[in-house]
């Protein structure tokens, strides 16, 4: 790891990420980026343009064709087995139907960021180191609840099944979080709560955070940097002063939609 | 608006030729197999003086000295049989249906494991039972055996659809944690598919209770023996004693079940009942168990 005075380098370098599902039919043409390692990035685009293919790349839930990840001095699209799930320990994600495991228990869902610490054993019989499960406490007090540590995930409605979602990943301790649509199942205002609470606990630990959204208003709120994606490639890249109505066009195609 | 679309009585739900033909056809098939059997009305009024010969020397049952204690040995026998059959069967089917699953297991893999469950699905319980007193010989073992093949295609078969139908969402979910493929399955996988699995091991042990009773008419052991032996010799009130018997022993084990269920599948938060810090896989261990 690159130490530097007493700080770790967060920032990930994408260069010439390439996917391709079917053969000669790629999904990410290229992809050349770089996230430094604090702030948060909005990727945004039509549907269907790669957003959630490229970011499933950099944990590794999806295998990329081509190209390179460089995160911490290592490659993470050459990583297999247990080096990868070494390197998605330190990538926390949160996802658009929040994937809580419905019947376990909210305590449960959160311990799961620990997972990739335990032993097949211990984390069968539910013996997590002490710590974890304080911290799993006061991390649900955060979220505002405390009071659901033991209920089941499929008892609680979609906003409290997203705060405990950004819970999980933030259990992991995570050097950089991605956020596969976040709030695209969420209603307007708890849109904006979810988000709040993201940036918030991102910033007081200093994770990095990528984020594909919908919502382009809401990602101008909160986001420092914008990325347009248009049929995987990236045609944008800017602050938000900068993505104007000409390039929500490019990005998106057609203009009646815009007000 | 546009009303020229409307233009004749449009039929959604058209007739459907094939299917009409095929009800047909089953229709035709049946009358024509029921006159090849002999299955008529009169063979089965010529038959019924059979039946009431046999019920008034049935009645009434014969519970008496020896008779009820050569009851309780077979029964405790079955009871023996199924308890250990099911026990076996679950602890095998786990693994196998795992390895059958096709979204989790590649294919070369699960191939193996579902052409192992297909052929211990093949036979019935008695054939299987059969095979195995030709095996290792007359008595409870080949009945154990017998049943535990039976379990195992049973159990691994639904365990393996069930984690076919899970949502992988909740497992891409916990796999982003960089949980090993264990842990993942204890945790992305086992939650979902916990409730089912109790649910076909307790119905396994329902329906091995009842096979017990049976595997002991080819010499498997258990009360079946004693029930085939008392039909040889036409001790009717002794075959109802036994019959009674099993009916009772079954609706203890079908009560039994439905308790279980009750306590582990209907109650939809486990942890208020057990504590906090219980797990659903410690409370899964005691659901096996009992």
């Amino acid at each position: 790891m690159t130490a530097s005075s007493g700080t770790i380098d967060r920032s990930l370098q994408i260069r010439g990420l390439t996917k391709e599902y079917k053969r000669g039919v790629p999904v990410l043409k290229g992809i050349d980026l770089d996230i430094a390692g604090v702030g948060i990035t909005a990727i945004i685009g039509p549907s269907g343009t790669g957003k959630s293919t490229l970011i499933r790349c950099i944990n590794g839930l999806v295998q990329p064709t081509d190209g390179k990840i460089l995160f911490q001095g290592q490659d993470l699209a050459q990583l297999k087995g247990p080096e990868l799930r070494a390197a998605r320990r330190k990538i926390g994600m949160v996802f658009q139907e929040y994937n809580l495991v419905e019947r376990l228990t909210v305590m449960e869902n959160l311990l799961t960021g620990r997972l990739g610490y335990m032993s097949a054993f211990k984390a069968w019989l539910r013996k997590f180191p002490q710590a974890d499960i304080d911290e799993a406490y006061n991390l649900l007090d955060t979220v505002g609840l405390a009071a659901f540590a033991n209920q089941r995930a499929d008892s609680l409605s979609g906003g409290q099944r997203q705060r405990v979602g950004i819970a999980r990943a933030v259990m992991q301790h995570p050097e950089i979080l991605l956020a596969d649509e976040p709030t695209s199942s969420l209603d307007p205002k708890t849109s904006v709560e979810i988000m709040e609470l993201m940036a918030d606990l991102a910033a007081k630990r200093n994770i990095p955070v990528v984020v594909n959204i919908h919502n382009v208003v809401l990602a101008k709120r909160f986001c420092g940097r914008m990325i347009g994606m248009t049929e995987g490639r990236v045609v944008f890249d800017g602050g938000p002063g900068q993505l104007t109505d000409a390039k929500l066009n490019e990005i998106y195609g057609g203009e009646n939609w815009i007000e | 608006m546009n009303t020229t679309a409307i233009t004749a009585n449009r039929n959604p739900f058209p007739a459907h030729w094939p299917s009409r033909l095929g009800v047909l056809a089953l229709v035709a098939y049946v009358i024509w197999a029921a006159a090849q059997l002999d299955f008529t009305w009169s063979r089965f009024v010529s038959g019924l003086g059979n039946a009431e010969r046999f019920l008034t020397r049935m009645f009434p049952p014969n519970f008496e000295g020896d008779k009820w204690e050569m009851i309780v040995k077979g029964l405790t026998e079955s009871l023996e049989i199924a308890v250990i059959a099911t026990a076996i069967g679950i602890a095998i089917s786990l693994p196998v249906g795992l390895m059958a699953a096709r979204n989790l297991s590649p294919a070369w893999i699960s191939w193996p494991a579902r052409m192992l469950i297909a052929l211990c699905r093949s036979f019935h319980p008695v054939i299987v039972a059969i095979i195995f007193v030709k095996a290792v010989g007359f008595g409870a073992i080949a009945g154990i055996g017998a049943l535990v093949v039976g379990s195992l295609g049973f159990i691994s078969k639904l365990f393996a659809e069930a984690i076919e139908e899970i949502s992988l969402k909740q497992v891409e979910a916990v796999r982003a944690s960089g949980a090993s493929f264990a842990n993942v399955l204890t945790y992305g996988v086992l939650p979902q598919v916990f409730g089912r699995f109790l649910g076909f091991c307790t119905y396994q042990l329902d329906s091995n209770l009842r096979n017990s009773t049976m595997v002991g008419i080819v010499g498997a052991g258990g009360v079946g023996g004693t029930l085939f032996a008392a039909f040889q010799r036409f001790d009717y009130d002794f075959v109802l004693a036994i019959l009674i018997a099993i009916i009772t022993l079954i609706f203890i084990g079908e009560i039994l079940s439905n308790v279980l269920r009750a306590v582990f599948l209907d109650n939809k938060n486990l942890s208020a009942w057990f504590g906090k810090g219980q797990s659903s896989k410690i409370i899964a261990r005691r659901g096996e168990e009992e």
